[in-house]
């Protein structure tokens, strides 16, 4: 992940600010401060802040942790943007992270974590947690051509990549519910859909942060290999919790996944090498 | 540690080491110490803290934000200071400004700015508010003894030894006053622009505002407005920029050339065809005619000062040849009577806690000799931070200056080779300039284009990395 030297001169980026866009944010805060670190949650393509807002906010306030949950533009309350990148959805997490009280962990679920770990490049967070992380490249969609091929196949030619339940949830969620939340998907931008695929590859993290990587080897959207691959790039082996569909935090067991990052982070974790 | 009301400093170790002329130190061990809570330190705090090392910042006035907190006794900003440079040159590169912000925020958001980046990364506890070097002395094994007091002189001075320091003290606050023939004479109000921080200063009088840098500009704008007169005198012609062109902050612009890679004559063509499109030739208001092309002096970011001019509200004087009693002789024989004189004149460096030799100036010019503005030679564990004065915002440079000492301080340890290797970079690089031509004049021998400066800043980095 540090092969990459670190950039300095941006001058392109100077010269062309992202334009703003206005901001879903959705908070829980614990009563009490209990100086712990603000948790900042990056939906993936089609959610939104809601996704975070069902359980894990509340839970996570609840054990102390101030939690923060963003829609990317374009997605959930926040501004449309259909001509979005993921330049736009990165400006928007370190927009919300530097506007947190304190300086943040950053959890991106599926393409979430792409975004996130595109953010980090640019905010030194706290530490980093990829859920289920989608970083991207042709293999990912190789996957969803053969787990959803009807939901797949109009993404590639622009349309809004459709999920279904059997990809997001195990049989354990009850139907209703299931439908409830894939009624409320909604879809990435063209551009950031299509630099999932062809995008750069994210530059080095600044500031050292730890990251975790956790899915479910059930996935079907991330395969086992893949949550391999991608805790390797930050030196650590995934955690894994089988039975489980993509959507983590709206699965019929959120609560294992979101207790093992906060105890996780209870532990403070070393910086990182380098 | 302390709170920003706490004046306390360091508990003197017990285990301490007297200095050669037998004063007790403590020793800080491994901590580095950073001097000065502007910008600039602040920076230069969070980055050695990131990279893992103690830090122990001293700070003589009560707060942090250095020539942006407008409290501060040597503040130079007044009420009407807005950035010259636009958000996206000005702000951290890790800690962006809000995108809901206007392109060229007020002083009170810098300083809002400076104050959510102490508390966002935790500085704070790091600082030693109140507390005022006045010695900084490089002992053996590249180690330093920092001795302070409390701001004002009261109590006891305190020494601790450090492994490295940073000098982020700033260099807009100590006024460069010129010298004229008769000042001591002249009854009018006479006052440099550090002490401006009001329009109500200029309210119904007679004012000559002697400068054009982006301070006098600023002032001169004021009393056009405020003043029942001004004068403003230059002592040579200007290109004075509009904040906006083509729809965009001026500096965006600028930037996309210099992203196109467009070269520096045709910039300067192209900058000088915007101008003559706008505002036109400026010498028919009586302007003199720049002796120099454009990008050639420090930058002036002012879309106001030929407005006025146009106006006939700010009257352009050449330079001033002497004070009378009541009145003042320009150079052109003309004689004025303002009731107050307001000198835009610029800010020295000062580094009086330090022996001159050591930042490589041992006749006391006042102009250290170093390399990247920031390293000296023969000295691996001392950086000066922020002792540039870019085409642009400061604070993204002061940013990798630190982060580039933290590398080398971490990598002195790690990789000697490379940090010796580094330490030979600077001795003969030393005095090396990042900035096209420019016009000779006291104000610019520290003048850096922000890209050129980045770009070398980032060879060093990577030649540091070994990459
Ligand atoms: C009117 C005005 C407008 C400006 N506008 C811009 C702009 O638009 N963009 C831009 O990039 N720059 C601008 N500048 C330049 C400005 O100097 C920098 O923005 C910035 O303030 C530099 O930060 P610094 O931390 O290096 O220095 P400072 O802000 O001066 O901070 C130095 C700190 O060190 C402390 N200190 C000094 N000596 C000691 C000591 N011996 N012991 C303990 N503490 C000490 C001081 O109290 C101060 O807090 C402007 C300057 C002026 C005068
Ligand atoms: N709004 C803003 O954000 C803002 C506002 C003010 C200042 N700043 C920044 O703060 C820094 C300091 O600016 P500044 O305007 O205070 O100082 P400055 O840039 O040093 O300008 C000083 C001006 O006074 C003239 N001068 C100096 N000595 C003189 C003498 N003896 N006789 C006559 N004229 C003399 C200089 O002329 P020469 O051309 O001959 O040198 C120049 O025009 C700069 O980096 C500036 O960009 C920013």
């Amino acid at each position: 992940m540090n092969a990459q030297p670190v950039q300095v001169v941006r001058g392109w980026e100077w010269a062309r600010p992202e334009r703003p866009a206005r901001r879903e944010v959705v908070a829980a805060v614990p009563e009490l401060d209990q100086a712990k670190p603000p948790l900042l949650f990056v939906p993936g393509f089609g959610h939104g802040a809601w996704a975070f807002a069902e359980h894990w906010l509340g839970h996570a306030a609840g054990r102390g942790f101030p939690a923060y949950a963003l829609s990317l533009r374009g997605h959930g309350d926040s501004e449309p943007a259909p001509g979005a990148t993921l330049r736009s959805y990165t400006h928007d997490v370190v927009q919300v992270a530097a506007s947190l009280p304190r300086q943040a962990v950053l959890v991106g679920h599926g393409a979430g974590a792409r975004v996130v770990a595109h953010a980090l490049a640019r905010y030194p967070a706290r530490a980093a947690v990829l859920v289920a992380p989608v970083l991207g490249g042709w293999g990912i969609l190789g996957t969803a051509l053969r787990r959803n091929p009807v939901g797949t196949v109009p993404a590639v030619f622009g349309a809004g990549l459709r999920l279904n339940r059997r990809q997001l949830f195990s049989r354990e969620l009850p139907d209703a519910e299931a439908r409830r939340h894939v009624a409320r998907l909604g879809r990435a931008s063209r551009r950031a859909q299509w630099q999932l695929l062809t995008g750069r590859q994210p530059e080095p993290a600044v500031g050292r942060p730890p990251v975790l990587v956790l899915g479910s080897p059930d996935d079907r959207v991330v395969p086992p290999g893949a949550l391999t691959r991608a805790a390797r790039r930050y030196a650590s082996a995934p955690l894994l919790f089988p039975g489980m569909g993509h959507d983590l935090m709206l699965d019929a067991r959120w609560r294992e996944p979101v207790d093992a990052i906060l105890d996780w982070l209870e532990k403070d974790p070393a910086p990182a090498a380098g | 540690m302390s709170s920003s009301t706490d004046l306390g400093r360091p508990d003197p170790d017990p285990a301490v080491a007297p200095t050669t002329d037998g004063r007790p130190v403590s020793d800080r061990g491994d901590t580095v110490c950073v001097i000065g809570a502007g910008a600039s330190g602040l920076t230069a705090v969070k980055n050695l803290r990131e990279a893992g090392f103690g830090v122990d910042c001293y700070e003589r006035e009560t707060g942090v934000g250095g020539a942006w907190n407008w409290r501060h006794d040597r503040s130079p900003v007044y009420a009407s200071t807005h950035l010259i440079s636009s958000r996206p040159f000005t702000q951290f590169p890790d800690f962006p400004m809000p995108d809901d912000w206007p392109d060229y925020p007020h002083h009170a958001q810098l300083l809002s700015y400076f104050e959510r980046y102490a508390d966002h990364f935790d500085l704070r506890q790091h600082v030693w508010f109140g507390t005022e070097v006045v010695r900084v002395e490089p002992v053996e094994g590249d180690r330093w003894d920092v001795t302070t007091r409390s701001t004002g002189g009261y109590g006891p001075e305190r020494t601790s030894r450090y492994a490295a320091v940073v000098l982020a003290n700033g260099h807009n606050w100590s006024p460069k006053l010129p010298r004229y023939e008769g000042l001591e004479q002249f009854r009018g109000e006479v006052m440099h622009a550090s002490s401006y921080k009001d329009p109500a200063q200029l309210r119904g009088k007679r004012v000559l505002v002697v400068g054009a840098g982006n301070t006098g500009c600023d002032i001169a704008v004021e009393a056009a407005q405020q003043a029942s007169r001004c004068w403003h005198s230059t002592r040579r012609g200007y290109w004075y920029a509009p904040k906006y062109v083509f729809g965009r902050p001026a500096d965006q612009v600028n930037d996309t050339m210099l992203a196109l890679r467009v070269p520096l004559r045709v910039r300067q063509w192209l900058y000088h065809w915007t101008l003559r499109l706008t505002v036109g030739d400026l010498t028919r208001f009586g302007l003199p005619r720049p002796d120099h092309r454009v990008y050639e002096t420090h930058p002036i970011a002012n879309s106001q000062l030929v407005y006025y001019v146009g106006h006939g509200e700010v009257t352009p004087v050449p330079d001033v040849a002497r004070f009378g009693d009541r009145t003042v002789e320009l150079t052109d024989g003309r004689e004025i009577d303002p009731d107050l004189v307001v000198f835009a004149t610029g800010y020295l460096p000062r580094f009086e806690f330090l022996e001159g030799r050591v930042l490589g100036d041992a006749d006391g010019s006042g102009r250290p000799r170093l390399w990247l503005n920031a390293f000296a030679a023969g000295h691996p564990t001392l950086a000066v931070v922020g002792l540039v004065q870019p085409d642009s915002g400061i604070f993204p440079i002061s940013h990798w200056q630190s982060v580039l000492f933290a590398r080398l301080l971490t990598l002195r340890t790690t990789r000697p080779d490379r940090a010796a290797a580094f330490g030979r970079r600077v001795a003969a690089g030393l005095g090396e300039r990042y900035s096209g031509k420019v016009k000779d004049s006291t104000r610019h021998w520290f003048e850096v284009g922000h890209a050129d400066y980045l770009r070398a800043l980032q060879r060093a980095l990577h030649d540091l990395e070994g990459k």
